[in-house]
């Protein structure tokens, strides 16, 4: 089992003081209803070194792995799913010029998105539905010293407020999908690209969604990351690590829930003696705080390997699926723990629920999760 | 055969609202759920084309029908893809507690304007420190003379801010068996020392008024008790029984809707290479989930028909209500998940569903509460 080390420790207990210290109900409710990005805080959490933990030293980042990035996204989710999953997902994108870009591209874009003077949004999805990568229609062309790209995303995070876009495109037409796709990085004042709002979302509301559309832009050669051909992989792997990051919010999401649930269980009252005294309202919170464990062993397992150098695809895809799942068990059973009062916004664990499911949806539902594990565990059949 | 026997009339009550939803309801709902209230004159509507309280007698107004009009009620309301129109809570829970057990004056006076959409009702019974334990209602009615002075704060309240006359549930501090210390009246809009508070902000149910209410010295006539002094508690324990079926209706529809809707979203091909419901995985959770909600309608219309038979179904109105609204939750988030990421969206058609689904297992009475009346009424 994962012991942490002494500075992820400290990196846990920062992450948890600088939530407790910035972290505001009345903020959170109030920046959602206008859908506003939470700058102040995410330039703080920036200062204090929060993003990019797991990116070179050189272009401003941690040095370290993501066994760190999850503990900055559990603890901060732990006191508010929401504000949490906006400020790990603000750089999302910039895992992939991390760990296959070039010096140029790494020196221009990394130091911004971690420092706070940029946000970063990653292009993959083309349908609606958003499981399937592989069929992807968004192209890339070189003209001389340029790449002419054309297409629509379906669904971008970030959208329209990232300074950049890391952008999947086929760029061999010809070949075999696991060699016909690149990734480019594409500046958001780049003429030709366009943002079109989603709407309101389910949960997150300060942080935008948008389809972007690529119509005839054109971005120097030197934007592609690594090498043409390599996309699909890299994707995969930037799946990997993004996976890893959401099942870490899961679990301080189903934490801050079962938090909340714990407190109010012991101090509400009801036919003459508190709830925590009634024996299936414990058992409640025994399945919850089971679930709890079970979500955080699996995620921290799976980042260590992936830190380890041994990532495991199949094991990563279970740790997403199953702490998003009990991250909503959990969610859910805390509201119905609080009664009515569950249902206000004011409680706030209707927003843990409503964010448990966001993870849930986001970057593989459950049954492209399975796909992916059954895949692994099955192989090839003769 | 149908369990539920629909007449023709019944049909024609049904066609007609649903041609009424389709063109005064429909078109308004994303106003309405932006809102967070729904127009007052939309109740007039209603009550003109006769579809509020259609169950009252015609000698206030009610177009005489029964329960199934009711049911048909809660059902087209659902198909329009919203909760926030709470006339059934109007129709079928706070309107009942008046005929049932109000004064012929206080029927008179009252009851005509229900059917009509002149008065919007609500009831409260819900305190700050009193949900699921009825018995530890802190609000007081002294009675004094010909008149009651009511004292406490109500939350959680439906049609909190719409509501022009309010059913409440109120003890008499005299009485130590908190089972005889309730008392119900009715309180107008108005009276003095009767307060709206806080307009309640909530995960779902967008469109209809949740809000908290204070009474402080308000004065009413003793002839607003409903009732005998001190019935309060077995009145509401005999009208609760409705009130659960109506979520059960409410739960089932819902679920039905949302399916109906997952399906046709699963079964177009022109979103994906091929339809998702070419895909075992999702079509094996299309016929599980197709499975609960035929199993949850048949339930409920078996049961809708004994409690129109007047047959006691305390322990099956507290499994159904447990069990149905359980059930929608579960469908609700697993047709979200086959939206993918697109149920994370707000355009996603089942999203306002599985938002709203998720406090039927606590209103009117918590799905824990339920199990525990089903435990005590099974000798457990």
């Amino acid at each position: 089992m994962l012991e942490l080390n002494r500075s992820q420790k400290e990196i846990q207990k920062a992450a948890r003081e600088f939530a407790k210290g910035e972290f505001d109900k009345e903020l959170t409710v109030e920046l959602e209803k206008k859908r506003e990005y939470p700058h102040k805080i995410w330039k703080k959490a920036a200062d204090l070194g929060f993003f990019g933990i797991q990116f070179p030293e050189a272009y401003s980042g941690g040095g370290l792995g993501v066994v760190e990035a999850c503990l900055i996204a559990q603890e901060l989710c732990r006191k508010d799913s929401t504000l949490g999953m906006v400020l790990t997902l603000s750089g999302l994108g910039a895992e992939c010029i991390s760990r296959f870009g070039g010096k140029e591209l790494q020196e221009r874009f990394l130091p911004p998105i971690v420092e706070g003077e940029m946000l970063c949004a990653v292009a993959l999805s083309e349908t609606e539905q958003g499981d399937d990568i592989a069929s992807i229609g968004t192209g890339a062309v070189a003209e001389g010293d340029q790449w002419v790209i054309n297409g629509n995303k379906k669904y971008v995070i970030n959208g329209g407020a990232a300074g950049c876009y890391v952008v999947l495109c086929k760029t061999d037409f010809d070949a075999e999908p696991e060699k016909a796709f690149s990734m480019i990085v594409v500046e958001s004042d780049r003429e030709g690209v366009a943002a079109t709002d989603l709407g309101q979302k389910l949960a997150a509301n300060m942080m935008p969604a948008t389809e972007i559309r690529f119509d005839n832009v054109k971005v120097p050669a030197g934007n592609l990351i690594g090498k043409a051909g390599q996309g699909l992989s890299q994707a995969l792997s930037f799946q990997d690590e993004v996976r890893l990051i959401l099942a870490a919010q899961a679990v301080g999401t189903a934490e801050g829930a079962l938090d909340r649930a714990l407190d109010y269980v012991k101090q509400r009252e009801q036919f003459d003696r508190k709830l925590a005294q009634f024996q299936v309202i414990r058992h409640k919170i025994a399945e919850m705080a089971t679930k709890t464990e079970l979500a955080r062993l699996i995620a921290y397992e799976a980042a260590a390997r992936f830190d380890n150098g041994k990532a495991d695809t199949a094991l990563i895809s279970m740790a997403k699926m199953s702490a998003a799942e009990f991250a909503v068990a959990v969610a859910d059973e805390a509201i119905q723990l609080f009664g009515g009062y569950g249902y206000m916004t004011e409680s706030e664990v209707e927003h843990f629920y409503r964010d448990a499911k966001f993870i849930q949806l986001y970057m593989g539902t459950s049954n492209s999760q399975k796909d992916n594990i059954a895949q692994s565990v099955i192989g090839k059949l003769k | 055969m149908e369990i539920l026997q629909y007449t023709e009339e019944h049909q024609s009550f049904r066609t007609r609202l649903r041609a009424f939803m389709d063109r005064e309801v429909a078109p308004h709902v994303e106003q309405w759920e932006q809102d967070h209230i729904i127009p007052k004159s939309v109740w007039k509507k209603m009550g003109q084309e006769g579809f509020l309280c259609p169950a009252l007698s015609s000698r206030y107004g009610g177009i005489g029908g029964d329960f199934l009009h009711s049911v048909i009620v809660v059902e087209e309301i659902s198909r329009t893809n919203h909760s926030g129109l709470a006339t059934p809570l109007h129709s079928d829970i706070v309107v009942p507690y008046i005929d049932s057990y109000g004064s012929e004056e206080l029927k008179q006076k009252y009851l005509p304007g229900c059917v009509s959409g002149d008065i919007i009702t609500a009831v409260a019974m819900t305190e700050p420190d009193a949900g699921s334990d009825l018995a530890s209602l802190k609000t007081t009615a002294v009675e004094e003379g010909d008149t009651v002075v009511i004292n406490g704060s109500k939350t959680f309240i439906t049609n909190g801010i719409n509501s022009d006359l309010v059913v409440v549930a109120a003890r008499d501090m005299e009485e130590a068996n908190p089972h005889k210390a309730l008392s119900l009246y009715l309180v107008e809009d108005g009276t003095p020392g009767f307060k709206r508070g806080r307009h309640l902000e909530k995960m779902g149910f967008h469109s209809q008024d949740t809000a908290e209410l204070f009474f402080s010295d308000c004065r009413i006539p003793a002839e607003n008790r409903l009732g005998t002094k001190g019935g309060g508690f077995v009145m509401l324990m005999e009208k609760l029984q409705q009130e659960r079926l109506v979520v059960c209706i409410m739960a089932v529809a819902a679920a039905e809707f949302m399916l109906e809707r997952t399906m046709e979203f699963c079964r177009d091909g022109s979103r994906h290479e091929k339809p998702l419901s070419k895909s075992q995985a999702v079509s094996f959770s299309l016929v599980e989930m197709a499975t609960e909600v035929k199993i949850g309608r048949t339930f409920l219309d078996k049961l809708i028909m004994d409690h129109m038979e007047g047959k006691p179904v305390i322990v099956e109105t507290s499994m159904a209500k447990y069990w149905t609204t359980d059930m929608v939750s579960r469908l609700a988030g697993r047709c979200l998940e086959l939206f993918g990421q697109f149920g994370a969206l707000e355009r996603c058609p089942i999203l306002r569903g599985w938002r709203d689904a998720r406090v039927m297992s606590i209103f009117a009475g918590t799905n824990e509460i339920m199990k525990g009346i089903a435990a005590k009424f099974m000798g457990l």
